[in-house]
């Protein structure tokens, strides 16, 4: 498991493909865009983690979240995408937080 | 509703048509359209090519790579060690010749490579390099998408086109609107990747898909090979993955990267002590895996990599390194405290994949990565007798296929396929749709998988019996299996997302019953932990240092099985190894 997805943050950013980012983003196919217009996970427990979705939402609408069978409630990890690099906020369930900007392009 | 029911089909044709737009694909397209910017390729992708197959996460090493003083030799003699003996020489060297070009085409498309001072790229291992390749996948699709190829996602491909014995392209339906798709091609290029899901995974429920290979390659390749006819290699080395339990993160970054020993509960370092016959901690990939297995199995585990001789600096390049490939760990260790400076990180070995990257199940191939089926090539880890190519491998082997397509269809003409075929091809694409359309009642895929998952686990060596195999529980294992095909007709799909998982599920079917026969054929203990026998626990060089092959027969579908030798560069000499089948 999986992700979360914000209602309020998600504003379905449907561009000139038809499609949202996430929607395009994920590799299974598990996000769709419901009526409203608002991104939705079909199935959360067929969700791989990758985060491939997390990275692409232009809203930060979206957070990977584990399974209990898992993991302990709760900790957070939030990438922010920019040009060439990623800046990762890994927040333990105490709230201490670390940071990690990272290249992922040669410029 | 889904769109094939009207009865239309969609038909496109392509000079070369590539199933599959992971890396492999991706590179095979970009090499055909640099060979020849004339020539019409479509690549057919069931996800979409920015983020899809086993690079969605993103990568933080490339781990075959020829650094100073290595050749294609040493690699070859390094591989046949690791793969105990059993491997196509003739394969792996030809990758080999190539994976360092591939690797720094990459480089220049945008993918930054550490680099010593010298400017010579950073080792991690003997064959390994660091890259921060978190947008990896983005960086191929794009180098795809700017060679002028045509690229069609979301579109599921189901079956392969046959016309006169040659494979001549493909067909598909549109995982959202069910549209069907019948495309003919010169050449037709498979790189669909390995199965997952074929065992009972390691985590249960709502963490199913908590798994390492990518549970969106569903042996599709595999399957539709399969049932053209085509020949397969080594279904019986699965791949049993050396994890952090739980989050099943790959271990090569603890191993490699940071000097991670493997010890077990009492503190020792089993891999030394136990298996220094064959190499301790440097024993080929399969002992390394059967080591902390059998430590669990005698009441010494829970087994670690012990990672506490590192500092608060290396920690946070371990992060960096997992954030690149598997960011979920470093959340995982945020949730549950674990700070890898103070305690060793637990290992588990995962339930087994098929996968012809790391291990070498897959098509039997030609040097040229032609299949036994004229038309059809194979690259990456759908493609076999290739093992530890890894991503760099799969590169190498989809330029390599590219190139003979590209020779191959020089003057051919487009085939043709007739609309009755087609027809017939689509209304079974869209059956349990039309089950569940008609019956509102069945079998739902999910189910499906779950019974075949259990009864691979159980019968054909899963995790929850250590990976241990018998004559007889095989036998079993095929009975069961036999049932699940007699129930295929029962599947029912609601949506065109449900009918490509009821594909998967039908797809995956077929890989077990043919991980099943070659795991009965081969009477030996050739890889223990990836095929430990109880009835055969040794290894016997006599009888078995050869091949196990399988094909569907065409007329009457069985699995036929042959031996194939072993092929070595020396007795090779430049001879190509045989294609035909046997009789
Ligand atoms: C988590 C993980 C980490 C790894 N880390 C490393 C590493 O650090 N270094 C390294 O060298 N190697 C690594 N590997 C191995 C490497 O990623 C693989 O060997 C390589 O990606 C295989 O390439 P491929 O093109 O064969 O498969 P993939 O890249 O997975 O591509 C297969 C493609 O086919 C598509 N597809 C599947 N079925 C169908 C169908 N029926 N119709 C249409 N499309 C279909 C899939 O969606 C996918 O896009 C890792 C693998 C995994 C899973």
């Amino acid at each position: 498991m999986s992700i979360i997805i914000d209602r309020v943050k998600c504003f379905g950013c449907v561009g000139l493909m038809g499609e949202a980012r996430c929607t395009k983003a994920c590799p299974g196919d598990l996000i769709l865009l419901n009526e409203e217009i608002r991104a939705e996970l079909r199935e959360p427990r067929d969700c791989w983690d990758c985060m491939a979705c997390v990275k692409a939402c232009p809203a930060t609408a979206i957070e990977c979240r584990l399974a209990y069978v898992v993991a302990d409630y709760r900790a957070a990890l939030a990438p922010k995408v920019r040009d060439n690099q990623i800046e990762w906020t890994v927040t333990d369930q105490a709230g201490n937080k670390e940071t990690f900007i990272l290249d992922t392009q040669n410029p | 509703m889904i769109e094939a029911l009207n009865g239309q089909t969609e038909n496109l044709t392509a000079d070369v048509l590539i199933i599959g737009g992971g890396t492999a694909g991706c590179m095979a397209a970009v090499e055909i359209k640099e060979n020849n910017p004339e020539l019409d390729v479509l690549i057919v992708e069931k996800a979409d090519i920015e983020r899809s197959g086993c690079l969605a996460a993103g990568m933080n090493a490339i781990n075959l790579y020829l650094h100073p003083g290595e050749t294609p030799d040493s690699f070859v003699k390094f591989a046949r060690r690791e793969a105990v003996g059993v491997l196509r020489e003739d394969l792996v060297h030809s990758l080999a010749k190539e994976v360092n070009n591939v690797v720094h085409r990459v480089e220049g498309w945008g993918l930054p490579i550490l680099k010593d001072e010298d400017g010579t790229p950073a080792k991690r291992g003997r064959w390994n390099l660091k890259i921060m390749g978190e947008r990896l996948k983005p960086i191929i699709a794009e180098a795809a998408e700017t060679s002028g190829a045509r690229i069609l996602n979301r579109v599921n491909v189901i079956s392969l086109l046959k016309e006169g014995g040659r494979v001549v392209g493909a067909s598909g339906l549109g995982v959202r609107d069910g549209k069907f798709y019948s495309i003919t091609a010169k050449a037709t290029i498979v790189t669909t990747g390995g199965a997952s899901g074929i065992y009972r995974p390691n985590n249960p429920g709502s963490a199913h898909h908590k798994i390492w290979y990518s549970p969106f390659n569903t042996g599709a390749g595999y399957a539709m090979g399969l049932r053209a006819g085509a020949e397969m290699t080594s279904f019986e080395m699965r791949f049993v993955a050396l994890r952090t339990k739980d989050s099943i993160a790959p271990t090569g970054t603890l191993a490699l990267g940071y000097n991670a020993p493997q010890v077990n509960a009492k503190g020792e370092r089993y891999m030394q002590k136990r298996f220094s016959g064959v190499g301790g901690e440097g024993a080929p990939t399969c002992y390394r895996v059967y080591g902390p297995i059998r430590e669990i199995q005698e009441g010494r585990g829970p087994c670690y990599m012990d990672t506490t001789h590192l500092d608060d600096k290396q920690v946070k390049n371990l992060k960096t390194d997992y954030l690149n490939m598997y960011p979920d760990l470093v959340l995982y260790w945020a949730a549950n405290h674990i700070d890898p400076a103070t305690e060793p990180i637990e290992l588990g070995a995962t339930e087994p994949y098929i996968v012809g990257g790391h291990c070498q199940s897959g098509y039997w191939i030609d040097v040229g990565r032609r299949t036994t089926t004229p038309g059809l090539y194979a690259a990456g880890d759908v493609a076999g007798g290739a093992p530890y190519k890894f991503v760099s491998g799969c590169w190498a082997e989809a330029v390599i296929a590219a190139r003979s397509a590209v020779e191959d269809i020089e003057g051919q003409p487009m085939p043709q396929v007739s609309e009755h075929y087609t027809t017939g091809l689509r209304e079974s694409a869209i059956r349990p749709f039309c089950h569940w359309e008609m019956r509102g009642d069945g079998i739902l895929p999910a189910e499906m998988e779950e019974r075949l998952q259990k009864v691979m686990d159980e019968y054909a060596g899963g995790a929850s019996v250590f990976y241990e195999l018998n004559d007889e529980r095989l036998d079993r294992c095929l009975e069961q299996l036999d049932r699940l095909k007699e129930q295929q007709e029962f599947l029912a799909a609601r949506d065109p997302h449900e009918l490509m998982l009821a594909h998967e599920v039908i797809d995956r079917i077929l890989v077990a019953e043919a991980v099943t026969r070659h795991l009965l054929h081969r009477k030996e203990t050739r890889w223990p932990g990836f095929q430990t026998r109880l009835d055969y626990p040794k290894r016997d060089d006599t009888n078995w240092l050869k091949f196990v092959n399988s094909r569907l027969d065409p007329t009457t579908e069985i699995f036929e099985m042959v031996e194939r030798p072993m092929v070595d560069l020396e007795t090779l000499e430049g001879a190509p190894v045989s294609m035909g089948w046997p009789g």
